[in-house]
Parts: C-alpha cells; structure tokens; sequence
C-alpha cells in the first residue's frame, strides 16, 4: 500500500481551535493575576507579532515557493502607515519638533472619536476601529508596494528573487531616513505616542485598571490574520499556489496563470506583513527605520524554517520557542553571576547569543524539515499510522 | 471551416543556429487520433511546446478551431539569423503564455512526469479545476464559493471513478506505480475539460501490459469525453494501432505522413529508424 495523506478531518480543526481560544483564554488569566511586568508577556506579545509575519512569510515561501526576503520592508512599511495615521494630533508637534510639524494633520482615532465621543464606552469604540483601521491601510499600503514591486522583481526565480526582494527592503529603509521626507516619515527620528496594547487595557473611572488586555490584543489580532491565511491556504488559490511550489511549468500547463498568480500570494503575504508591522509598531511603542534591518527579516526566516518550511502550526510554535529562548530563557546568561564569591566562566554579555546559535544549530541538524515538517497541529495530534513499506519508484528506460 | 480542429503551419524553431523543427506543417482533424513519432532528437518534444506556449516559434502559426493562437515571424535579432524557409509568410506576433491556450481547450501531459508531488491524487485532479473555476479570491478564501467548491470536489471524484483511481484518491501522487502516474496525468489534463489533449509519450517506460491497457484507456476517454488526441509515441504498436495518421519527422522535417500501413512501408521512416546502409 502506498503512504497515504490524510485530509485534515473536522475533530482535527476543532482541536486547533481549541487549543488557540484556550491559549488566549490563558493569556487573559495569567495577564491578570501575574505580575504584568514579567517576561512572559513580552514573549507572547512578541511572539504573536512574530507568528503573524512568520506565517505570512511561509505563505511565500513554504506555500507558493517564492524566496523573498523582503519581509522586514514590508513591516517597514505597515509600521510608519499605523503610527503615522495614529499620532494623536496634539503629539504630533512634539513628535515632529526636528520638522515643524507633521504634514499629516489628523489621527484615525479622532476622527472616529468625532463619531462616538472620546469617554468611557464611545473612547474605547473609537480606538478599537482607529486602531482596526489603521492596521489595514498599513496592509494596504504594503500590499501596493509589494505590488509594485512585484511588476519586475516576480519575473526573477529563487535566489535571484531573494536578492532583490532583500534590496528593495534596504532601500526602503533608506528613502524612509531621507530628511525631505521628514515632514511625513520623521527623518530618522522615531515616531512614538501613538496607542499602543496597552491602551487596550480596560480603566475604570478612577484611571485603575480593570482588566488587563495588553497581551491578547496581540494575540487576538494575529490568531484572526492567521486564520485568514489557513483559509486562504486551504482554497483553491491555495491549491494554485502550492501547484506553482511543486511544479511551475505543470501549473502552467494545467492553466494557472504563473504571473497572475504569483503577484496574488506577493502582495497578499506583503499585506500581512504589513499588518505585522503595525502591530510590531504597537508592541515596541516606537517606530525607527533602523529596526526594520535584514537581521529582522533573517529572524523570520529563521522562525519560517526551525518550524517547518510549509507548516502554519509549525511558524507559530516556532515563533513563540524563538522569542521565548531570546527574550526570556536565556536572559541569565548575559549577567555576569557569582556562586560563592567566583564568577561563573562564560556567563557575560553576549554570551546569550553564542548558546542560542549553538541551539539554532542543533535543531537545525536534528530536525531537518525544521520542527512540524510539512505537517499541521491536527496531523501531528492524530494517531500515526502504522508504516508501511513504500512503493519502489518504477524508472523510465528511456 | 475546415474539420481541423489544430492546424501547425509552416512551424519553425531555431535554437540559435540549430534549427530544431522546420516548416513543420499537420493538420489534426476532430475526433481522430493523431501521432507524431520520430526518431530521439528529431524535435517532436519542440513541436508540442510550440503548440502549448512553451516555446515561441520562431516562424509560423498555429490555429485551433479556426483561430489562430500562436504566430510568429524572425524579428529582432532572429531576423537577420533565420535559416528557415517561408520568412515572409507571417507577419503578427501572437505568443500567448500555456495558461491561456490551456484555457482556450488544450490540455498535455508530459514526456517525464510532472505531479504536483506534494498533493495527494484527488488534489492533483481539484487543483487542475482551478482555473475553469468562476471565483476569485476574496470569494474563495472567505468561503463565498462553497457551491463551487463542492462540484469541483464532486466532478473531481467523479473523473477518479472514471479513470479507475479513485482507491488511491488520499495517497500521494508520487507514491502511485508508475503508470498510474501516467494514468493520473492524464486525469488532471481532462480535468482542464480540454477539446484536444496533447500527449507526450504516454507509455514511456511501460511494460506491454501496460502499454495495451493505455492504448485501451486512450481509445475510451476518446470517446467518452469527445476528445481529439495528438500524441507523441515511440512504442510502434502503440501508435500503429491506435492512431487514424500518422506525422514522421527527423531532425525537424517531416519525412512521411499517411495513415499507419502506409508510414509503416514508407522507406524514409525505415531509413529513419534503422538508418542507411552506405554502398560500398
């Protein structure tokens, strides 16, 4: 008998479900009875930012085969769209001083406080649809970028791609530190004062607060742009697109329009970097061009192949092992420690860095196809199959 | 209006100076079976790219129901480095990508296998609906086309019945015998709903068992789906028993043509094939 593949049944969709609305649950809870300024939270914010652009950069390139490196551009780009809409205008002198002033003269989040008031209930409807809002023109506007320069750049393959999608991310980098931009971009200033998730957390009258929602508000936000991407994964676009992965000149023949196509799966992962970015803009509070470096977008990738080159469970799972073992785990062994009046050899700055490449490494040998493989949640919960010998491949004699 | 469902006209591809088809000229009539046999290298490979938008001709035209979808004529710098004959016939440039001819009704497999490896059988065969599919990609990610969906899963189950695959419909299609391979290749060209299907070798590396069987399968899906076949072959039974006419090239020129018992006798095919013995 010939291995089989299973279809991702129903129980199977259901359990993930479960585990991500129990992971938020979780995260209500813990962000409300534990200390808010532990790490933990750092890491699942960070991590939820992180899965949102890791699985929009496996759309790319686990899902449609298209190896581009431009992901930290993109959330360049998504970033400065959302603080750059969101800046309350009263800020804005303050935030512009070098400049005279934002060229932009309003914030998403006034004009829907100009509809629903700006206290208590309406307050908090506004910020939600400002914020809302503000994340999709930050998709948008990378999504038209990602268009742009898709036109040229999509007519080159693998590694060539990856050139130029990684140029085009250093370039924006540049353009968006020039001065005579400033009056939009801030030069190479920050753009801070803009709501962040912790704006998000609920304050009674008295300014105490409620209920804490910092964390899954992140969480929240991603765990949806995600579910979009399985859907659309899982469509007949997404067919299309891992036909284009497997096989380009069969997709072709078989009537998938390789141009149409490929600009689609471009400028949709580019949007959701985009929307990653704006949130990554809310998770630092701060938004500066020099962040946005290529090292950014290697973490990703980084991210995209320890879990598992064309797995959506694996970038998330990766992620937050990725963020945690960064941010969090491995703290310890930056500070110079003493047991008994010696210093512990090694342990000093930067020694963290030396053991979590030492880590990349293993894993990366040990598990080759990265942490989930192609696999998702669902199959890696089901019982395994009993193996069975595989069906000796029949050579042509040509 | 001619009864040619596919007319080549005049076809010629040159490599740089090799001239790999030459003023190749077929004609394929509807509901027929027509082969394109020759000997390794002679450009049969070249000719089906030209007709599928593979390969931009260097000169001539291709018409497919009466409309012409491929044509072109030595520009550029082809233009002064054309060896080829009929240089002044053609004078549009009309070079579509093999999704639109796919499109227009032309399905092929090909010469080496070419499965999406990573997708199952059904798959295979659902993903190739994807482009006579009437949504677009809002509609299918939010679930708008949920109708559609379901009859291309339905047609595509129903097409694995017919081709007798539908036992390995969750298995990998890589993982298939090979020529149930080439049977799910077939498959996933008919489930394009093409008017013509253009095969490259289909019984490369089968056993005559096998070989009969497609020859068979070829003759069925003929008239179960109201096809036209053009095919490439090297197996001589194959072709000989199947085929209503047969085209001969070497080195890109067409060397004989006729129906079966006549290519068979013909002594340039024999020439071809077992080549010239030199007088002394």
């Amino acid at each position: 008998m010939p291995k089989t593949k299973q279809q991702t049944s129903g129980s199977g969709k259901l359990i993930t479900l479960l585990i991500v609305a129990a992971f938020m649950a979780l995260t209500i809870i813990l962000e409300n009875t534990m200390s808010p300024s532990s790490l933990l939270f750092t890491v699942i914010k960070k991590g939820a930012v992180y899965s949102l652009v890791a699985v929009s950069m496996n759309l790319l390139n686990g899902f449609t085969g298209l190896f581009s490196l431009g992901q930290a551009g993109f959330m360049l780009l998504g970033a400065y769209t959302y603080a750059i809409f969101m800046i309350p205008s009263d800020v804005r002198d303050s935030v512009y001083y070098l400049f005279n002033g934002s060229s932009v003269h309003f914030s998403f989040q006034e004009m829907f406080g100009a509809i629903f008031g700006t206290a208590g209930f309406g307050g908090a409807v506004s910020l939600v649809l400002g914020v809302l809002v503000a994340i999709i023109c930050a998709g948008i506007v990378a999504a038209i970028f990602a268009y742009l320069i898709g036109l040229p750049v999509l007519r080159l393959k693998s590694d060539y791609l990856a050139i130029a999608t990684l140029g085009f991310a250093e370039i924006i980098r540049a353009i968006f530190q020039w001065d005579k931009l400033g009056p939009v971009t801030n030069g190479a200033n920050m753009l801070k004062n803009f709501p962040t998730f912790a704006d998000f957390n609920i304050k009674n009258a008295s300014g105490q607060i409620v209920l804490r929602l910092s964390a899954f508000v992140p969480v929240f936000l991603s765990a949806v742009c995600i579910f979009i991407i399985v859907l659309l994964i899982n469509s007949s676009y997404g067919r299309a697109f891992k036909a284009i992965r497997d096989d380009e000149i069969a997709a072709e023949a078989m009537g998938v329009n390789l141009a149409h196509h490929k600009r689609l799966s471009f400028c949709i992962s580019s949007f959701f970097a985009g929307v990653g970015g704006a949130l990554f803009a809310m998770f630092t509070t701060m938004v500066q061009a020099k962040v946005f470096t290529s090292t950014m977008t290697y973490e990703i990738l980084l991210i995209v192949v320890i879990g598992g080159i064309g797995s959506v469970s694996g970038s998330c799972i990766a992620s937050l092992l990725y963020i945690a073992a960064s941010e969090w785990w491995l703290r310890f062994l930056d500070n110079e420690t003493y047991i008994n009046g010696t210093r512990v050899p090694l342990l000093r700055s930067g020694f963290r860095m030396v053991v979590f490449s030492v880590i990349i490494m293993i894993v990366v040998l040990f598990f080759r196809q990265g942490i989930m493989g192609s696999r998702e949640l669902p199959e890696l919960l089901r019982r395994r199959p009993k193996k069975q010998p595989a069906v000796e491949e029949v050579r042509t004699h040509e | 209006m001619s009864n040619n469902i596919l007319s080549v006209e005049n076809i010629t591809m040159q490599f740089g100076g090799v001239i790999a088809v030459n003023n190749l000229t077929i004609e394929v009539p509807e509901h027929k079976i027509v082969a394109l046999i020759g000997p390794n290298g002679a450009g049969k490979t070249t000719a089906f790219n030209c007709i599928t938008g593979v390969y931009e001709p260097t000169n001539g035209r291709v018409r497919f129901l009466d409309e012409t979808i491929v044509e072109n004529h030595p520009h550029g710098k082809m233009k002064k480095s054309y060896a080829g004959e009929n240089a002044g016939l053609y004078t549009h440039v009309v070079s579509p990508t093999p999704d639109t001819i796919t499109q227009l009704g032309i399905a092929r497999t090909f010469q080496n296998i070419r499965l999406w490896k990573s997708m199952t059988v059904f798959e295979n065969v659902l993903t190739a609906k994807h482009m006579r599919a009437r949504q677009n990609v809002f509609s299918a990610t939010f679930r708008g086309n949920a109708k559609e969906e379901k009859r291309m899963r339905e047609e595509t189950m129903q097409l694995l019945q017919e081709q007798g695959l539908e036992h390995h419909k969750d298995d990998l299609a890589t993982s298939l015998p090979y020529g149930l391979q080439r049977r799910l290749e077939i498959a996933r060209a008919l489930a394009t709903n093409p008017k013509l299907l253009l095969l490259d070798e289909p019984a490369a590396g089968m056993n005559p068992q096998e070989t009969q069987e497609l020859a068979q399968f070829i003759r069925e899906i003929r008239e179960k789906y109201g096809l036209t076949v053009f095919l490439i072959e090297h197996h001589m039974d194959l072709v000989m028993k199947i085929s209503d006419y047969i085209y001969v090239i070497d080195f890109g020129s067409e060397i004989a043509q006729g129906v079966p018992k006549d290519v068979q006798n013909n002594q340039h095919v024999i020439d071809a094939y077992l080549g010239v013995v030199e007088d002394a």
